[in-house]
C-alpha cells in the first residue's frame, strides 16, 4: 500500500539478488506455517478507511457533546492550536529517538527545554524525558528508591489516597518481589498522620499525592520529616495545573516528584497516549530511569545537547540498568513544552486560579441542595467528593439523562470498600462555564427532591 | 546559528494564550498552600511557534528521508493516521466515561485485538502496554504468573541469546528473574547445545527474537522452541522485527507463547522522537487467564438489531494493571487504520517488500562491507563497519559521513556480537531508486576511508552542529535551562 516498487522494479531487484521470486526469500521459515491465510477482510482505499473510522468515532458521546465533571486523573483543559501545530510538524513526529545528536538537535532542545520547565515547576533539580504516563512513574520512583538503598531497605509506605490506578501499578511492577507495600489499605479519606506509625528505619520510600486522588490538600511537610528522619525517600504524585497555584514539593522535601502531565496540553484520547512525569534531586540522578538531556558543545565550540549519563540505560547495561524503558512519551512531552511555555508565568496562575474558583463556586452550588454534602472539609484544588443522598452511580445515571458526565462513583475506584456508594467526586476546570455549573446543580436538585 | 533556549527568549510581561477571566464568585485562595515564584517563560505565541520551529528544521525526519535503524523499523507514517486519531469522537473522551458512552471506542480496541490475534496467532491480546519494553515486562511477568500457578516456584532463569535487544535482558532483571546468556552459532542461529546446557528445572522461559538482530530467521526456530517447552519452559517473543513476519509466518503457530507487539514499528504508529509507543501483548490459549487487567471484551452478545455491548472484563488470574488506563489509544486508532488499509493480502505485502528492500540492498553492498553472516536475510541485515586496511576508521565514522551525504546512519554498534556493527532496516517504503543513491553513498563512503580517512575522522561537516563533546557534558550534567554547571 505505501511501498513505491513498481513490478518492474521489483523484478529488477529480485534479479539483483539472484532469486526467481519472493517467495524464495522466505526459505529459513518452517514450510508448514510459511504464507498463512490470515482471515482478515480485504483491503480499504484512505477514503474508506477515514469513513470506517468516522463510524467508530460516532459511536461516542464526547465531553464536547456532553457537560463533564469526570477528572481522577484525567482531566479536560482547552488545548491552544498551536500545541498541536507543533507536534504535527513531521520533523518531530516522524524523527527516532535522538541517538544520532549532530541531525537530532530539534528533539534533543526540545526535550532539554522539557526537563527545564518541569524542573522549574515542581521545584526540583533535574527531570527526565519523561515515563509512560503518571501510575508508571510512581512504580519507577519505587524502582529508584530501592535502587538507592542497594535493596537493603524493603518497606513502601503508600497513601491510601494515591490514585488507586497508581497503587495498582505499582503492586504488579513489585509483584513476588520481598518488597512490602503498606498503607494504601487504609481508609482513604485518613490524614497524612494515619501514615507515620509505618515508617521505620526500613522504609525505602513513601509516596503521596498532591492534591491526593480525592482532590485534598495537605501540608506534607510533617510527614516528609519524620520520612526523612528514619532515612526513607519521599515521592510526591502531582497533578501540574495545581503547581500553577501551589508551593511545589521541591520546597517542602520531596525527593522525588513525579505527576500525570496529561493536562499539559494533552488531550483525553480515551486514557493515552499520556505523559509521565519524574523530576528528583541532583544527588539520584545515577539512579534514575530513562533518558536526559544534557548541553555541551560541539568541536567548532557551538552550543549543543546528547544523550547523557546513557550508562544507566537498557542499551548500555543491560541487565545492570536502572530500568528497563526505551521508548518514552517524546512526543507528549514536546506537546507540554509547548503548552507550557504558551502559558508562561501569568497564564499558567490564571489557569490554576480559574480551576480553582470554578471548582469552589460548583462545591458551593451543590453543598447548597439538601441532602448534599461536602464529605471532607479539607482544603481542595479542583476536585472535590461530595456526600449524595442516593448512590453515586444512581446520580450519574440521572445526570447523564441531562447530557452530565457527572463525575467518578467511588464505588468504581474502591470496588471492595463499604461506604463508598455515596460518594461522588468532581472535577471543575476552565472548560466548565457557569451554565454547565448551574445545570449540573439543577440536575441534582431534581434528584434531592425525589 | 543556535537556537536560543527558552529562559533565553522570556522577557518579562510577554504573553502567549489567555483565558477568559472567572464567570463565577471568587474563592479566597488557601494562602498557605500558595506558592511564591513560578518561574516558567514569558512569551507571545509568535515567540513559541518560531522557537519550536527552527529547532524542528534541525532534525532529521522520516519525511525528509531514508531512516535505516536496525530493528526500528523506521517505515513512512501515513498522514491519514494523524487525521483518524484527531478526530473528536476519539480525542476528546474521558477515560473513565460510562461505557455506554463509548461504544466506538472499545468496538474498536476490540477490533483491534482480533486482528493482532489472527496476525500473531494468538488466543488472547492485551493492549494495555504503552511501549516495546513496557510489553516485554507484562510478557515476562505473566511467565512468572504462569509458573507460580504451577507450584513451579523454583523457575527463576530467563535465556536471552547474545544478539538480543538490551531491553530483554534488562527486563528479566526488572521482575526478579536471573538473566543467562545464550551464545549464537555459527549461523547466527540460536547455539542448541548451548542452549540444552541451560534447559533445567529452573528455566522459566526464554526470550526469543525472531528474526533476530542479525536480520536472520533462526533455522531452528522449531527445536528451539520444543528443546524450552520439554523444559518446562515458556517462549517470550519479542516482536521488535516483526515487519518480516506478517502473512509470512505467525509467531503463535511457532509455538511461540507471548509476544509483544510495536505497533510504532510494525504498524506505522510515528515514533515522535523517542515516543509515544504502544506494545500489545499476544498470548497463547494457556496463558490468557493472567493477561493484565481490563482487557475488551463483549459484555452483552449482539443480534440482528442491537450491535454487541463491550466493556471491560478482568482475567481470572490477571496480573493486575501495568499502567493507567487502557494503553495508548490514540496509537490504537493510527494501528487499525493502517490494518484496515491493508487487509491479509496488504499486510503479507508490507513483509515481503521490507525483505525484498534489504535483501536487494544487501546485494549492492556486500562486495564493499563485510557480511558476518552470509544468507538470505529477513527484513535487515548487519554489516562491520571495518577494513583491514583502514585500521583507524570505525562504524561511528562511517555513521557521521552518512549525515554528510544525506541520510540518517544505520544502528551501529548494536547487535554486541559484530564488530563494529552497522545494522541496516530499510523497510517496505523506500524505492529502489532511494535504496540505490544510499547504497552509492555507502561505497563511496568506503572509498574515502581508503583515499581519504581524515574526512570521515572529522565528519560530519553538513549537518547544524558538527560532532559534540559527549564527556564534558557527562561531567558538568548541565540539565536545565539557566542553571548553573555543577562539577562532579
Amino acid at each position: 500500500m505505501f511501498s513505491p516498487h513498481t513490478p518492474t522494479e521489483k523484478e529488477e531487484m529480485l534479479r539483483a539478488i539472484g532469486v526467481q521470486s519472493i517467495e524464495d526469500l522466505f526459505q529459513d521459515v518452517p514450510k508448514a506455517h510459511r504464507f498463512p491465510s490470515l482471515k482478515l477482510p480485504p483491503p480499504l482505499m484512505e477514503m474508506e478507511a477515514l469513513a470506517e473510522m468516522q463510524n467508530f468515532a460516532d459511536g461516542n458521546e464526547t465531553c464536547r457533546d456532553l457537560i463533564s465533571f469526570l477528572g481522577a486523573g484525567a482531566y479536560h483543559h482547552y488545548i491552544p492550536a498551536a500545541v498541536d501545530a507543533i507536534i504535527r510538524r513531521g520533523e518531530f513526529y516522524t524523527a527516532y529517538t535522538p541517538y544520532q545528536p549532530e541531525i537530532s538537535q530539534g528533539t534533543l532542545q526540545a526535550i532539554f527545554e522539557y526537563q527545564s520547565l518541569i524542573a522549574a515547576l515542581t521545584g526540583m533539580e533535574v527531570c527526565n524525558a519523561s515515563h509512560y504516563d503518571g501510575a508508571t512513574a510512581v512504580a519507577e520512583a519505587v524502582n529508584m528508591a530501592v535502587a538507592h538503598f542497594r535493596g537493603k531497605r524493603t518497606g513502601i509506605v503508600i497513601s491510601p489516597s494515591l490514585n488507586p490506578q497508581y497503587t495498582e501499578t505499582v503492586q504488579t511492577y513489585t509483584r513476588n518481589s520481598t518488597l512490602a507495600l503498606t498503607g494504601f489499605e487504609l481508609d482513604p479519606f485518613s490524614s497524612p498522620d494515619s501514615l507515620l506509625p509505618l515508617i521505620n528505619t526500613n522504609t525505602a520510600l513513601v509516596i503521596v499525592q498532591y492534591p491526593d486522588f480525592l482532590g485534598r490538600l495537605f501540608d506534607y511537610r510533617k510527614l516528609i520529616e519524620a520520612a526523612h528522619q528514619s532515612g526513607a525517600l519521599v515521592c510526591v504524585a502531582i497533578n501540574p495545573i495545581a503547581l500553577g497555584l501551589l508551593t511545589p514539593p521541591g520546597e517542602f522535601g520531596a525527593d522525588i516528584v513525579t505527576g500525570e502531565g496529561q493536562p499539559l496540553g494533552i488531550p483525553l484520547s480515551f486514557g493515552g497516549p499520556y505523559l509521565g512525569l519524574f523530576a528528583t534531586k541532583l544527588e539520584f540522578v545515577r539512579k534514575m530511569a530513562g533518558r536526559l538531556v544534557g548541553e555541551t558543545v560541539d568541536i567548532d565550540g557551538r552550543r549543543g545537547y546528547v544523550l547523557t549519563l546513557t550508562a544507566r540505560e537498557q542499551h548500555i547495561r543491560r541487565e545492570k540498568a536502572t530500568s528497563n524503558i526505551c521508548t518514552n512519551q517524546g512526543l507528549m512531552a514536546l506537546a507540554s513544552a509547548v503548552y507550557l511555555s504558551l502559558l508562561g508565568r501569568q497564564g499558567l496562575r490564571e489557569l490554576a486560579e480559574l480551576c480553582y474558583h470554578k471548582a469552589h463556586y460548583t462545591m458551593q452550588r451543590i453543598t447548597e441542595l439538601p441532602g448534599f454534602t461536602l464529605k471532607d472539609p479539607q482544603p481542595f484544588f479542583n476536585e472535590f467528593v461530595i456526600h449524595c443522598p442516593t448512590s453515586a452511580e444512581t446520580i450519574n445515571a440521572h445526570l447523564l439523562e441531562h447530557g452530565i458526565l457527572g463525575g467518578l462513583a467511588l464505588s468504581q475506584a474502591y470496588p471492595n470498600r463499604p461506604g463508598m456508594e455515596n460518594l461522588l467526586m468532581i472535577a471543575v476546570t476552565e472548560m466548565n462555564s457557569r451554565d454547565d455549573i448551574e445545570a449540573l446543580a439543577s440536575a441534582l436538585a431534581e434528584v434531592s427532591h425525589d | 546559528m543556535t537556537e536560543p533556549q527558552l529562559c533565553e527568549i522570556s522577557v518579562p510581561g510577554r504573553r502567549g494564550i489567555r483565558f477568559p477571566k472567572p464567570d463565577v464568585p471568587l474563592t479566597p485562595l488557601p494562602e498557605s498552600f500558595i506558592r511564591k515564584e513560578l518561574p516558567m517563560p514569558e512569551m507571545a505565541e509568535v515567540d513559541v511557534i518560531r522557537h519550536f520551529t527552527r529547532l524542528s528544521q534541525l532534525n532529521y525526519c522520516i519525511d525528509t528521508g531514508l531512516y535505516p535503524l536496525g530493528s526500528c523499523t523506521m517505515k513512512y507514517n501515513p498522514k491519514i493516521n494523524e487525521e483518524t486519531s484527531r478526530l473528536a469522537g476519539f480525542a476528546n473522551i474521558h477515560p473513565l466515561q460510562p461505557i455506554e458512552t463509548v461504544q466506538g471506542a472499545l468496538a474498536l480496541m476490540y477490533e483491534l485485538q482480533e486482528w493482532l490475534k489472527e496476525i500473531g496467532g494468538f488466543s488472547g491480546v492485551t493492549l494495555q502496554p504503552a511501549a516495546g519494553a513496557h510489553g516485554e515486562m507484562t510478557g515476562t511477568l505473566i511467565i512468572k504468573a504462569y509458573h507460580h500457578s504451577r507450584g513451579d516456584l523454583q523457575r527463576d532463569k530467563i535465556l536471552v541469546p547474545d544478539s538480543a535487544h538490551g531491553t530483554n535482558p534488562a527486563t528479566s532483571a526488572m521482575i526478579g528473574m536471573r538473566v543467562v546468556e545464550i551464545k549464537s552459532d555459527a549461523r547466527g542461529n540460536v547455539d542448541l547445545e548451548a542452549l540444552k546446557a541451560e534447559c533445567d528445572q529452573t528455566l522459566a522461559g526464554l526470550m526469543l527474537t525472531n528474526p533476530n538482530t542479525l536480520g536472520l530467521f533462526d533455522e531452528n526456530v522449531e527445536q528451539v522452541v520444543e528443546l524450552v517447552h520439554q523444559a518446562g519452559g515458556l517462549v517470550y517473543g519479542d516482536g521488535a522485527n516483526l515487519n518480516a513476519l506478517l502473512g509470512i509466518a505467525r509467531p503463535g503457530d511457532l509455538g511461540i507463547d507471548v509476544m509483544h507487539f510495536n505497533l510504532h514499528k510494525t504498524f506505522s504508529t510515528p515514533h515522535g522522537g523517542g515516543g509515544p509507543g504502544s506494545g500489545p501483548v499476544g498470548v497463547a490459549s494457556h496463558l490468557v487467564d493472567f493477561l493484565p487487567a481490563p482487557i475488551i471484551g463483549v459484555i452483552e452478545e449482539g443480534d440482528d438489531e442491537t450491535p454487541p455491548l463491550y466493556g471491560f472484563v478482568t482475567p481470572k488470574h490477571s496480573i493486575g494493571r501495568v499502567k493507567s488506563f487502557y494503553g495508548h489509544f490514540g496509537m490504537f486508532v493510527r494501528a487499525l487504520t493502517y490494518m484496515l488499509m491493508h487487509g491479509a493480502e496488504g499486510l503479507r505485502q508490507i513483509s515481503e517488500n521490507a525483505v525484498l528492500n534489504a535483501n536487494y540492498l544487501l546485494s549492492r553492498l556486500k562486495a564493499f562491507y563485510k557480511l558476518p553472516y552470509d544468507r538470505i536475510c529477513m527484513h535487515e541485515f548487519v554489516l562491520e563497519g571495518r577494513w583491514d586496511d583502514a585500521p583507524e576508521i570505525h562504524a561511528l565514522d562511517i555513521a557521521k559521513r552518512l549525515m554528510d551525504y544525506g541520510f540518517h546512519p544505520p544502528t551501529n554498534y548494536f547487535p554486541l556480537i559484530v564488530h563494529e556493527a552497522l545494522m541496516i532496516e530499510p523497510t517496505e517504503t523506500e524505492s529502489k531508486q532511494t535504496l540505490d543513491d544510499f547504497a552509492d553513498a555507502l561505497i563511496k563512503i568506503k572509498e574515502e576511508a581508503h583515499t581519504n580517512p581524515e574526512i570521515l575522522k572529522t565528519a560530519p561537516h553538513n549537518t547544524p552542529v558538527r560532532r559534540l563533546d559527549e564527556v564534558k557534558a557527562a561531567k558538568e550534567l548541565v540539565l536545565c535551562c539557566g542553571v548553573a554547571p555543577e562539577t562532579e
